[in-house]
């Protein structure tokens, strides 16, 4: 075990000042030296083709630069493997500009390029567009028929396995639930919208400030598809402002900016407006139908969880929906199914708990349903059926502390006190409901490298091409830096979002903590390891005969664990060396040989969600009151920036379950509430007591720190709870999501 | 955004001579949180602005026949917060509260608010037909997705709404709007302001171009001891209205002897309904006078689809907005909470 100076200690955000003196720049904010700005032109239709581009108008004016359309784009990378990213899921690309053909309402058709934005704006709003419309098919709902089994090529995705015998579970069941749920689209919406500043630094070397959580993941894409060399496309990315996912994929702002970049030989910036942030992925329209049956003593005798989403036309976008509800539950007979239905919209995108946000609203509002009708309260009805092994992957757990989140959970809401009957708890004129759910999320860890090295001043520079959406990782990697070689947070910086940098995967899946945390301990050791060796150097060294286990890095010092008086301070090392600096990297290959073995367990964070709502039943309204949330992510490597985490994933799931949905007109095949005022997210008023547990969870199985991730698991069970709540205070079943007011009337 | 000239006159005279010159393709602009959104979204290509910041109608004075005049510049947030304003017409005060955000209210004005325009989805969506923003060519919103639409007074070319939720109290409050044009003055009636969309949903309210509001007038009569600004929508800051209902009461004992109900996000205008006010009047402030009330203000109200739901939530909304200005209690406020921790 490690010492704990740092780990697991509240540590305020180190990129925190930045941020606040505005000194922290985004992409979109680097104003190199004669920059062009790029305007994306948005096809006003859902299918059909550019008949003709009418851009002499808008070229005559001075200052417009260029159109650049399908017309004019030079030949770029053929195959679709070049437009293939790290996140891309099987199918056929989206190439921006490519021909006249229109997929998708919104898709990017032309760019304008001029000296200023204001200038590239108005000429793209009189460039004169023709198009010939066909027949779109967007509504999810009238073509759940022709919905098929997907095609593989995600990453991650892990088609359901039934198991057992489902129709003899239902046969023998004493009490059954069934029924259809439903979420329409959501778009992810990060406060910082997309945004590329391409410097040209002649002869196809360029700077690329994009917005994306994965500097490398946009670096190999523009690579391939423009035909650069790694030396010649740097692509930057140190500060994001909310990704969600959105920023999984590189977006179509970085290849027009690329492209215009190359071809007039410019530095240009392209940024998407708030309205053409519905113009990509988002988590899909969902359809779903849960059936759950009981035996007499409350365990459960079958399983059904099937679901039908929406992907484009062009490729098959994949997330595990329904694998959850054979994992989370004891039970011998589960039937799964997922289904895709091929739709004439841009492919959905990872958003935040991905599949598993949508699946667990179903499971856990049949559960509640369940529950009742096996006569039980909702906690007991999980602890009856708790899973000690997961059944799915027939696996052991590394470790596995849902019970403790009931618990905890439970008593920390008061849980005790509810009164079981709907429409039984009210306070003046509101009715008072209480509901619960749960969630799983995958403890994942990617292959990465760190390089750390520390200066003759004694400052330590950690270095790994990560990203920091927001979460946290800055800090977390400064404090694992600082305890893993003893020094003061201030002595330590940690940087990413750099291609220059040792590369680290995409942010997401929440394994950035515990990948990049890996990797950045590693190095840190490796470094350790450099200056022991160093110290064995010195005349009549006390660490001759030492190993890396007999020395202790504190305060700056290396010194014998045996004879703690026997130290010496880090930076003399550096300073005795001759060297400006000692540097280490961590190996990749262990992480790569891990990923090869075959899993020994299975590895997941759970949580337990308790909501209370009140309801104006007149009127329809609904408030959530109070939220626990409790946690079991293993160590928890700064509760202040954890904690956030997980209150902005409850907010994430209030907005979920009272407000959020991308509204399509299906007659133009178009989101109709594509703005910040019509999209709905909570906002302060919305929000009353959250209250965040994290169960003590100990895992020396899952990685070395012993962590699990937090970014996701928080968003579980919470839409569901809310729901049961609802029905709780009501006595009305809504499992069509949002619950807005006229669902209540 | 297109190109346009910009000018900043310094009176009123100057003011409507500017205008007067391109009268059609030149805008007035005070606060800008509206036009300058629909400006980038294209909805609005003004050719020149005139910057009306610098006229003298930011003040709030009492006239000697006692009732108030909002200074067509005074901002919300101002007048919100006047004194005034809070003790004689808390209902204004409430219903400016409940929109926007503290932000816009503090840029946005008296003037301007009147001059917003609908939120509509197509209306904002050059890519989708619509009757307001060009004639002739279709009510998108009919058919398609209408949550926020109007039940009351619609016409076949348009059902969009006013989203505004101080107009709504200035039509209860029954206030009057003063006007200036190149030839003099006029006063215009709330009621008269704003129009119904008819066949003309390009219009949104009485003015001609070349006019401008100077100021907005409150009748003595604030009911300041029993009124309520009731507004549901889908989240509880920061949204329009889907049913908002100002109302306001005068009583004897439990009998009501004088009574304002309007209703916003129901209509192309803030709508007064004087007739379900005439069956308050006279009446016991019960239940059952108010769900009569109710029951008028809907009568041929008409859903679109997505909207339906706002026939039944505006009855059950104006029955308690008239219970909360009757009883003034926190109890019956829908916007206050206490959670029930044990």
């Amino acid at each position: 075990m490690m010492t704990t100076d740092y780990i697991g200690k509240p540590t305020n955000r180190v990129d925190g000042p930045a941020k606040v003196a505005g000194t922290a720049k985004y992409a979109a904010e680097f104003n190199v030296p004669n920059l062009l700005y790029g305007y994306v032109v948005s096809s006003p239709i859902a299918k059909g083709k550019i008949t003709k581009i009418n851009a002499e108008e808008v070229l005559a004016l001075p200052g417009v630069h260029k159109v650049f359309s399908h017309e004019n784009v030079p030949s770029l990378a053929w195959f679709d493997r070049s437009y293939k990213d790290d996140v891309a899921p099987g199918g056929s690309p989206f190439r921006p500009l490519h021909s006249a053909e229109v997929k998708y309402s919104q898709q990017p058709v032309a760019l304008v390029v001029a000296d200023t934005f204001e200038l590239a704006r108005y000429a793209a709003s009189v460039l004169e567009i023709e198009y010939e419309q066909t027949a779109h098919e967007t509504d999810l709902s009238k073509h759940i028929d022709d919905a098929r089994e997907p095609g593989g090529g995600k990453t991650g995705y892990k088609p359901p396995k039934s198991r057992g015998n489902f129709g003899r579970g239902w046969e023998q069941g004493v009490a059954k639930v069934e029924a259809n749920f439903q979420h329409g689209a959501q778009h992810h919406n990060p406060m910082e919208n997309f945004a590329t500043t391409v410097e040209w630094l002649g002869d196809k070397s360029l700077n690329v400030y994009d917005k994306t959580q994965g500097a490398f993941n946009s670096q190999q894409y523009i690579m391939k598809v423009f035909g650069l060399s790694k030396d010649q496309a740097r692509v930057i990315s140190k500060y994001t402002g909310g990704g969600f996912g959105s920023g999984l994929r590189p977006q179509y702002q970085l290849f027009l900016a690329v492209l215009a970049s190359l071809e007039l030989e410019r530095s240009v910036r392209v940024s998407l407006t708030r309205q053409q942030m519905f113009s990509f992925g988002h988590r899909p329209h969902t359809l779903q139908h849960v059936a759950l049956a009981t035996n007499a003593d409350g365990s459960l005798s079958g399983i059904n969880h099937f679901a039908v989403a929406e992907t484009s036309q062009f490729e098959d976008f994949t997330e595990n929906v329904v694998g959850w509800s054979g994992m989370i539950y004891d039970c011998k007979n589960v039937k799964l199914g997922y289904r895709l239905s091929k739709l004439d919209v841009y492919t959905p995108l990872d958003m935040r708990a991905p599949g598993a946000a949508s699946g667990s609203i179903a499971l856990e509002i049949a559960m509640d349903e369940m529950a009742e009708a096996a006569g039980l309260d909702p906690v007991e009805f999980r602890l009856r059926n708790y899973a000690d092994y997961d059944q799915e992957q027939n696996l052991p757990f590394s470790s596995k502390k849902l019970r403790d989140c009931y618990h905890e959970g439970a008593t920390k809401f008061g849980w005790a006190n509810r009164n079981p009957a709907p429409r039984s708890m009210r306070q003046g004129n509101r009715l008072i409901g209480w509901g619960m759910a749960g969630g799983i999320w995958d403890s994942a860890t990617q292959p990465a490298q760190a390089k750390a090295s520390l200066d003759a001043d004694g400052h330590l520079r950690v270095q790994s091409g990560s990203n920091d959406i927001g979460t946290g990782t800055y800090t977390i990697m400064t404090q694992i830096a600082a305890e893993t070689l003893g020094l003061p947070i201030e002595a330590v910086t940690f940087e990413l979002g750099d291609t220059l940098m040792p590369e680290a995967p995409v942010q997401g899946g929440s394994w950035t903590a515990s990948s990049v945390g890996t990797a950045v301990r590693k190095a840190c050791q490796a470094l350790g390891e450099k200056l022991l060796k160093q110290a064995q150097k010195m005349d009549e060294s006390a660490f001759a005969d030492a190993t890396i286990d007999d020395v202790q890095f504190v305060n700056g010092q290396l010194r014998l664990r045996t004879d703690p008086d026997q130290a010496v301070v880090l930076r003399d090392l550096v300073q005795a060396s001759g060297e400006p600096r000692l540097e280490a990297e961590n190996s990749k290959l262990p992480g790569m040989l891990g990923m090869l073995k075959p899993a020994q367990y299975s590895m997941h964070a759970h949580n337990a969600v308790f909501v209370e709502v009140q309801v104006d039943e007149e009127l329809g309204t609904i408030h959530v009151t109070r939220v626990v949330n409790a946690v079991a992510a293993g160590r928890i490597l700064n509760p202040k920036t954890a904690r956030s985490q997980v209150l902005g994933s409850v907010v994430w799931g209030i907005s979920m379950a009272l407000m959020e949905e991308s509204v399509m007109d299906h007659r133009f095949g178009r989101y109709m509430n594509h703005n910040y005022a019509e999209y709905h997210i909570p906002v302060n008023a919305d929000i009353h007591d959250i209250d965040v547990i994290f169960v003590h969870e100990e895992d020396d199985k899952v990685n070395e720190l012993g962590v699990k991730g937090i970014g996701e698991v928080g968003l579980l069970g919470v839409a569901a709870a809310i729901s049961n709540a609802v029905y709780h205070a009501t006595g009305k079943r809504v499992r069509d999501m949002p619950v807005m007011i006229d669902k209540l009337l | 955004m297109n190109s346009f000239t910009y000018a900043r006159p310094d009176d009123i005279t100057e003011a409507l001579r500017e205008k007067s010159i391109q009268v059609e393709t030149t805008k007035f602009i005070a606060g800008g949180t509206n036009l300058l959104d629909l400006m980038k979204e294209n909805v609005e290509r003004p050719t020149r602005l005139i910057d009306l910041n610098r006229l003298p109608l930011s003040q709030i004075e009492e006239l000697p026949d006692g009732s108030l005049r909002l200074g067509a510049l005074a901002t919300n947030a101002d007048t919100a917060y006047h004194p005034e304003v809070q003790s004689r017409y808390p209902l204004l005060n409430q219903a400016i509260l409940a929109g926007a955000s503290p932000q816009l209210r503090n840029m946005a004005t008296d003037g301007g608010n009147l001059l917003q325009r609908t939120r509509c989805y197509y209306f904002y969506d050059l890519a989708t037909p619509c009757n307001k923003r060009e004639p002739g060519t279709g009510c998108s919103a009919i058919g398609g997705y209408n949550r926020i639409h109007a039940i009351l007074g619609a016409s076949a070319e348009c059902i969009a709404t006013h989203p505004s939720d101080m107009c709504v109290a200035l039509a209860a409050l029954g206030a009057t709007v003063q006007v200036s044009h190149p030839t003099g003055e006029r006063s215009i009636p709330f009621e008269d302001f704003h129009r119904l969309p008819g066949n003309t949903p390009h219009l949104d309210n009485n003015l001609t171009p070349g006019e401008l509001i100077t100021s907005i007038d409150l009748p003595a009569k604030g009911f300041e001891k029993n009124f309520s600004y009731l507004k549901l929508r889908d989240r509880s800051s920061y949204a329009f209205a889907l049913i908002s209902v100002a109302a306001a009461l005068e009583l004897d004992g439990d009998r009501i002897t004088d009574a304002r109900l309007a209703l916003g996000g129901v209509a192309h205008k803030p709508w007064r309904d004087q007739e379900a006010e005439a069956l308050l009047i006279g009446q016991p402030a019960t239940s059952d006078t108010f769900r009569r009330a109710a029951a008028k203000v809907v009568e041929g109200a008409q859903g679109q689809g997505s909207n339906d739901f706002k026939i039944e939530l505006a009855k059950r909304a104006i029955v308690r907005a008239l219970k909360q200005a009757a009883e003034m209690s926190e109890e019956v406020n829908v916007n206050v909470f206490q959670n029930s921790n044990p």
